[in-house]
């Protein structure tokens, strides 16, 4: 129980702080860090992230951890938990501020700007419920169709629908939770969504790799 | 499908606690972090915590109590109060805010703000207008209602859009403390127009105030604060009662 270690990748934009305090929160240790030596020892590893896909990416392009993320979640099998723009930096290639970056191609897909309108303004920021499409550890626990807190413009439209596991709705509908194998992603923060966000946080820390 | 947030608005001076009429005549009505313990335990959906003294009397922003208070709620926090540099905004994330809260620089400098949604994203940037009816005009107010900016509402309200804000807190000085109903003639006139979440701010004294508000406009979550301090009613009180009207909400 005691010998986890857990990483939460900084990438020094935006709110660790709070992640690192749900982590807490379950007598957990964590530690932020980007260098190699930590990621490469981590039993468990977090990407967190608010801001825009380019500029993610452009951050783990300049502190070279690149290959280390994708070698440790795709060859060693260590579970990782992306949180909101860290789950979307898992697809293929993202398309905010009108260009295409490559992403870190660790679950195939494209992230896109969420469908929107007069009535469905953005960001969509508040309160959401997830629809779960699937049975799955990370959502021990918690009821079918909790609320989340969102905040975020561009949604992770996945190649293989067998990875969706979470919907929610917005104008129209959009993948909330994904999950291949040893790697998960959330839309929403689980560290700002009081009970039932800190369960998914939990269920994430109890989740072995193999 | 998205609820409507129903967020406490906490005001302070001097780590008291307070609340006025018309942005004047402050009132203590207790300690910040008490009612952030409250809060907490209440489950709300939000909180905005304003420090209304910080810009006019020059103050260093209390990183310390938003650290305390970041350590005490696992929901989503938005601070103001003083914010004037690109240091301040990270520094206030960096304790543990999701969202800082900006008022009287955005109308001096606007360049600022433009810069601070690049570097920090539109989600952490939100915009307090606090504005007055003038017959048919309306006057934006920077410095917790001590000054009058020259500013165009329509046109102020846009270029926030068009630099990239993430969603405004729209406050009423006159109904402001008044409990006598949100300004919904402006909201209604400002959702035409803004293509960004409003949490609508000045009047709320009864449910039925707060349903009328929900019922006639498209806010995206609306801010009370007297309703909270004077009266027995919480925001689970309002949540239940919005719910038997068919308004989405988080129970």
């Amino acid at each position: 129980m005691n010998n986890k270690k857990i990483v939460i990748i900084d990438l020094d934009i935006g709110n660790v702080g709070s992640v690192k305090r749900a982590i807490h929160h379950f007598g957990y240790r964590a530690i932020v860090s980007n260098r190699h030596e930590d990621i490469n020892s981590a039993t468990h590893l977090i990407l967190p992230g608010v801001g825009s896909f380019d500029e993610g990416m452009k951050k783990i392009h300049a502190n070279q951890i690149k290959e280390i993320l994708v070698e440790m979640v795709k060859i060693k099998n260590i579970p990782i938990l992306g949180i909101c723009l860290g789950m979307q930096l898992f697809a293929t290639k993202g398309y905010e501020n009108n260009k295409e970056t490559n992403g870190l191609n660790i679950i195939p897909g494209l992230v896109k700007k969420l469908k929107n309108n007069t009535e469905f303004k953005l960001p969509h920021i508040g309160w959401n419920n997830v629809v779960f499409k699937k049975k799955n550890k990370i959502f021990k626990n918690i009821l079918d169709n909790s609320d989340f807190y969102y905040i975020h413009s561009y949604e992770f439209i996945c190649q293989d629908e067998v990875s969706i596991i979470g919907i929610s709705n917005y104008c129209n509908n959009f993948t909330s939770v994904v999950n291949q194998n040893n790697i998960y992603g959330v839309q929403f923060h689980p560290e700002k969504s009081l009970e039932q966000g800190l369960q998914i946080i939990k269920n994430f820390l109890e989740i072995e790799y193999i | 499908m998205l609820k409507k947030r129903i967020i406490p608005t906490l005001l302070f001076k001097n780590n008291k606690l307070v609340k006025g009429i018309n942005f004047n005549s402050w009132r203590t009505v207790g300690s910040v972090m008490q009612s952030v313990r409250i809060y907490k335990m209440r489950k709300v959906d939000e909180l905005i915590l304003l420090d209304i003294s910080a810009t006019n009397l020059n103050k260093k922003i209390d990183l310390d109590l938003i650290n305390e208070v970041a350590n005490e709620c696992f929901m989503p926090l938005t601070f103001g109060g003083g914010v004037k540099t690109i240091e301040d905004i990270s520094n206030i994330l960096k304790s543990g805010a999701d969202k800082v809260c900006i008022n009287t620089a955005s109308i001096n400098n606007l360049k600022f703000i433009k810069e601070a949604c690049k570097i920090f994203g539109s989600q952490a940037i939100v915009i307090s207008v606090d504005y007055k009816k003038k017959s048919e005009a309306i006057e934006i107010w920077s410095n917790s209602g001590q000054v009058k900016s020259n500013k165009v509402f329509e046109d102020y309200l846009k270029d926030l859009e068009g630099i990239g804000v993430g969603e405004i807190i729209l406050t009423s000085i006159d109904k402001d403390g008044t409990m006598e109903g949100y300004d919904i003639d402006t909201i209604i006139k400002v959702n035409k127009f803004l293509n960004i979440p409003i949490i609508a701010s000045g009047g709320a004294g009864n449910f039925e105030n707060m349903l009328d508000l929900l019922n006639s406009t498209n806010v995206s979550a609306l801010a009370a604060s007297s309703i909270f301090h004077f009266t027995n009613k919480t925001p689970l009180d309002i949540k239940k009662f919005l719910f038997t009207k068919k308004v989405p909400v988080r129970l």
